[in-house]
């Protein structure tokens, strides 16, 4: 199952740069909505939970696989959609101030 | 390996560079958005992708088919469902809800697999990303949970601080370490398990109780790349490369963009995290 780790630890660390380099000049106003877009990215676990749960067995291991990708197919619906939305407003009054941010 | 499989293979990698290429196009307003459908895209063709895998490997039981569709189909409409009714105000705390269960999938997917392997497979090579993918994950769940609950109102927004909470972090750290070597040492013992657990979950909550509301943009931004973190032990753990790249891509991008939005409100993200002091939800955010 465990792959070579030097080549893992490789693709970790040029992923790491990657991540660091892909950030740059961001405006303020992208900040929410680009963090939001990581969020989403992240559901990528789903994919993970379900590799999980072909070999899962027994009730209890049933349970926490569908809970693990019921969590993780969320993370990755929602997050795109509501990252969508973010972004859409911008569209809307390009002008307008974004209002994200603390307390509702 | 089989043709699908490799087929399979390079979409998984398309997928992973699609997924870069989005979150760099989302730097700028102009193509903001059509980063975030690259990168949507991207992420359903990998689902798909994994679905066609697991038919063409055949190990998957119908039982386990029936528990993956209905999940992923429970999972989607929750998400699709928040995501389209939320008022636009309300969403930070809906983002880091979102967060909270990315880093609980990461959380008990370890822990299953820990449960399903044989003992022989669980070697430190597994068994640290493991470790380690249960603290992070777990200290992100309970901790986005109390982000969100801070801007939702639920829970009080100024900073909360309790006597003894020092004297808790330090008991809990020690319980991290603990834990992890223990796992690594016994890893089929399903008590160091629940240790990490318990010490990681309540973490979670120690951590983000004393920040003040103003300051959850940042700490969610924060906790997000911890779940990046978690998603990349957890490629670790299966060994899914896709996993490492997303995960170490959303970990170090989370990371700038958390130190970003401290600069913006001209704080350090140490004097964030530290907390007790400063703002409630009085103060509007800067980022």
């Amino acid at each position: 199952m465990s792959l070579d780790l030097l080549t893992a630890i490789t693709v970790f660390v040029l992923g790491v740069l990657v991540g660091f380099e892909v950030i740059s000049k961001v405006p303020a106003t992208l900040h929410t909505p680009l963090m939001s877009g990581a969020n989403s990215i992240h559901g990528i676990v789903v994919i993970g939970a379900m590799l999980v749960t072909a070999t899962a067995e027994g009730i209890v291991g049933y349970v926490l696989a569908f809970v693990a990708v019921a969590f993780g197919a969320m993370n990755v619906v929602g997050g795109y959609v509501v990252t969508d939305r973010m972004l859409h407003m911008f569209k809307a009054k390009p002008a307008a101030k974004s209002t994200q941010g603390g307390a509702s | 390996m089989s043709t699908t499989e490799t087929i399979i293979r390079y979409l998984f990698l398309a997928a992973a560079a699609c997924l870069v290429l989005g979150l760099h196009l989302m730097n700028s307003p102009a193509t903001a958005r059509r980063g975030n459908l690259l990168s949507a895209g991207a992420m359903g063709v990998a689902i798909a992708a994994t679905a066609v895998l697991l038919a063409e490997k055949g190990s998957i039981t119908t039982t386990g088919w029936i528990v993956m569709l209905l999940a992923l189909a429970v999972g989607s409409l929750a998400g699709l469902y928040l995501a389209r009714t939320v008022e636009m105000t309300a969403m930070p705390q809906l983002v880091s809800l979102f967060n909270a269960v990315g880093g609980g999938a990461a959380v008990l997917l370890a822990v299953e697999h820990f449960q399903q392997v044989e003992a022989a497979e669980l070697v430190p090579e597994v068994t640290i990303p493991g470790g380690l993918d249960v603290l992070i994950g777990a200290v992100t769940f309970t901790g986005s949970l109390v982000a969100a609950g801070k801007l939702q109102g639920l829970i009080p927004g100024r900073p909360i601080v309790f006597p003894g909470a020092r004297l808790l972090n330090v008991v809990l750290s020690v319980a991290f370490a603990v834990g992890v070597v223990w796992l690594v040492v016994q890893p089929e013992n399903l008590l160091p398990m629940l240790l990490l657990l318990a010490a990681s979950l309540v973490f979670g909550v120690t951590m983000v109780l004393p920040i003040g509301g103003a300051d959850m943009p940042v700490v969610i931004s924060l906790l997000n790349a911890f779940t990046g973190t978690a998603v990349a032990m957890a490629g670790f753990v299966l060994g899914e490369m896709t996993l490492i790249i997303a995960g170490a891509l959303v970990g170090a991008s989370g990371a700038i963009l958390t130190k970003l939005m401290a600069d913006a409100m001209n704080r350090s993200i140490a004097n964030i995290i530290i907390g007790g002091f400063g703002t409630g939800d009085e103060a509007v955010a800067g980022g």
